[in-house]
């Protein structure tokens, strides 16, 4: 595991040296568009956070808020074309990851090296995200055999390693099914594996527990928990659900329209929202620490990416808007050093709470 | 439960004479059966505990291995439309490969003497004009419709899965070159092309009709192959894949190809037939293979002149063809069914 002692190798990435006192991951103004046919869709507009070691930071949204895509992004495994990276910048461990096309303009990734290694991935649906064809062993064991060379037995021992250590039983037995045999909890264990075999220092997990019951979800989510704690790793965790947020995170980012709407402390969020979106989504929860008459969707549906209105892009379903609200982006105001909102009222909004 | 239900009723049939031995028998029978349904509700309950979360397959069975062809392969055994196939076709390759151990003569060894002889226990299919046992004649010619029909669709695949992996993962530019080739192939008919190509070529031998054919042949697997990479690739995994740092050679190969090989299968297996009737129909046309070469295009082509006296001339080796180019179709056809259920 990545402890204090810090390995040349540690530092090395690729061609590039990594600054250990840097965060883990600085997303910074980013941006990412589709160009397709209808028109240009702006997927991600500014997405900026800053994830530091052992942190947990939740990056909540509504589905199309651009919170998968922005990480696809920072993965540089964004389908393109039709998607590109206008804009921003993207640092692991103060390595700049995106660099400008010669000819587009557009934003290239060009440090593949930290994929799997240094940054990897939990995918939302382990029954698509896993190779049918192949089994669980195998696939775990080609992130040894790619990166570390390892010979086939090799890295079959390693993978019922894996196996083990995110508790799937008697893996010795397992490690030669294939994904369909194996239940949606255990099948996310061993995506869990297959990301966490070479000890990246990040792991994104892009909706982790979306697919899985309630129980399982919290198995799982206990398990990355355990896994953090155990590595010191930073998680991002893309989510929509507020349960899990509440659960694990600690830091939370709020997206919408591809837009940070809020960014702050979990209590901050859920105890003092200062944008109202925040506040229509816990509005729209039944929780346990907050006596509500009845539960408050949020109206309307979030805005079409290919027409994203004027202004703040949350105007047309808000309450609290104003005419400046229409024409005008909020920036983020800061409230204290760790929470900000992109409001212009944000103060009203947050005594409302 | 019902098997435990049906002893009773059998214990409750009282033995006429001795109730003594009835009460024994009654309080061994219900003394096992409670052993045997304690059994089973220990097994049953262990089972329940082998199924708590997480665990789909109980510790003690052994998980059966299900690959896609592990699947395909066990639903292909009991399908007689396989079965009957994949003999026939295993039967051709044997035929193709040691003829001699068929043939009853020297295919070669030809007396005029022995002119149109019709069939008969020593000329089974009768004789040709020269005076060639037309059996063997037509056992040999397996040979060439066999490996004609295998190199031609084992090369024009291997090009398919090369361009069509290409544009397919690739797409863009690259998509669109080889899409634009692709089409302008498309137009080309296989035959008419044929007909012009081998017309140019002075001496047409296994190799030189091959080549033609895998020419005329590949443009529609390659379609094949990009529209299954293309449905492929949009799947979770391949993300999955480019996420843990694999390479993209690593990708096409691993990750995409395996996936994607399905339907090209299917097709190519049911592409030998047509290309063994595209054979055929080239050396019926006298562009095909040229005498002295053996091959049934070239047998049928020579009988349509004597097709109302010899006309078993024609239908010898016509059967050969239909049920070889038959067989390979159908192999497609029982490939199909069990490789990707939804396209039945």
């Amino acid at each position: 595991m990545k402890t204090n002692v810090i390995s040349e190798a540690d530092l090395k990435l690729g061609r590039y040296r990594i600054d250990p006192e840097a965060p883990l991951l600085e997303v910074e103004d980013l941006h990412v568009e589709f160009r397709i046919e209808d028109g240009i869709v702006k997927a991600v507009n500014g997405l900026a956070y800053t994830l530091g070691k052992g942190e947990t930071l939740a990056v909540l949204g509504e589905s199309g808020s651009g919170k998968s895509v922005s990480h696809h992004a920072i993965m540089g495994i964004l389908d393109t074309p039709p998607g590109y990276v206008t804009k921003g910048s993207v640092k692991f461990r103060g390595v700049e990851l995106l660099a400008p096309h010669k000819k587009t303009g557009t934003l290239d990734h060009v440090v593949p090296e930290i994929r799997g290694t240094r940054v990897a991935m939990v995918f939302q649906d382990a029954l698509t995200a896993l190779n049918p064809v192949f089994t669980v062993g195998w696939q775990i064991g080609e992130m040894f055999r790619v990166h570390e060379g390892l010979s086939r037995k090799a890295a079959k021992q390693r993978a019922i390693e894996m196996m083990d250590r995110v508790k799937i039983p008697s893996a010795k037995e397992r490690v030669n099914s294939y994904p369909h045999e194996f239940s949606g909890g255990m099948r996310q264990r061993v995506m869990i594996a297959m990301a966490l075999s070479l000890d990246p220092e990040v792991i994104i997990a892009d909706e982790p527990t979306t697919a899985l019951d309630v129980t399982v979800q919290s198995q799982i989510m206990d398990l990355l928990k355990e896994l953090q704690q155990d590595t010191g790793m930073g998680l991002v965790l893309i989510t929509h659900d507020l349960a899990v947020v509440a659960e694990v995170a600690d830091s939370v980012v709020v997206m919408y329209a591809g837009r940070r709407m809020e960014k702050g402390g979990i209590e901050e969020i859920f105890h003092s929202a200062a944008h109202p979106y925040t506040l229509g989504l816990m509005k729209s929860i039944a929780r346990p620490d907050v006596h509500l008459e009845r539960l408050e969707p949020i109206m309307g549906s979030p805005p079409d990416l290919l027409d994203i209105p004027p202004g703040c892009p949350f105007h047309p379903r808000c309450e609290y808007v104003i005419d400046r609200c229409r024409v005008e982006i909020p920036e983020l105001y800061a409230i204290d050093e760790h929470h900000s909102s992109a409001c212009f009222r944000w103060q009203e909004v947050q005594i409302h709470v | 439960m019902s098997d435990i239900r049906d002893d009773r009723a059998g214990v409750a049939d009282p033995p006429d004479d001795d109730p003594k031995l009835y009460a024994d028998t009654v309080r061994e029978r219900v003394g096992t059966d409670i052993v045997a349904q304690q059994a089973a509700r220990e097994e049953d309950h262990e089972h329940e505990f082998r199924q708590t979360p997480g665990l789909t397959v109980g510790l003690g069975e052994v998980p059966r291995q299900a690959s896609l062809w592990g699947d395909a392969w066990r639903q292909l055994r009991r399908r007689p439309v396989f079965i009957i196939s994949a003999s026939l076709i295993v039967i051709l390759v044997i035929i193709s490969l040691f003829p001699a151990l068929f043939a009853t003569h020297d295919p070669r060894e030809c007396n005029l003497i022995d002119s149109l002889l019709r069939p008969s226990s020593e000329h089974w299919f009768g004789t040709d004009l020269q005076g060639c046992d037309y059996y063997s004649r037509t056992i040999y010619g397996t040979r060439v419709s066999i490996s004609i029909g295998i190199i031609v669709v084992f090369f024009s695949t291997i090009i398919a899965m090369i361009g069509g992996s290409i544009a397919g993962y690739f797409g863009g530019m690259m998509d669109s070159i080889i899409g634009r080739i692709t089409d302008i192939w498309f137009v080309i008919p296989t035959i008419l092309g044929g007909i012009v190509i081998l017309s140019l070529v002075r001496t047409r031998g296994i190799m030189n009709v091959s080549l033609v054919l895998i020419v005329l042949g590949w443009a529609t697997m390659l379609r094949l192959v990009r529209s299954s990479v293309l449905a492929v690739k949009a799947n979770d995994y391949v993300d999955a894949a480019r996420a843990m740092g694999a390479s993209n050679s690593r990708m096409i190969i691993r990750h995409i190809l395996p996936n994607a090989m399905a339907p090209v299968i299917i097709v190519a297996a049911i592409n030998i037939g047509v290309v063994i009737a595209a054979e055929a129909a080239l050396s019926f046309l006298g562009v095909g293979l040229q005498l002295p070469a053996i091959s049934w295009g070239l047998m049928i082509s020579t009988a349509q002149q004597r097709i109302i006296t010899a006309p078993y001339l024609l239908v010898f080796p016509g059967i050969f063809l239909s049920v070889t180019v038959f067989s390979f179709i159908l192999m497609g056809d029982a490939l199909r069914d069990a490789l990707d259920p939804k396209l039945r």
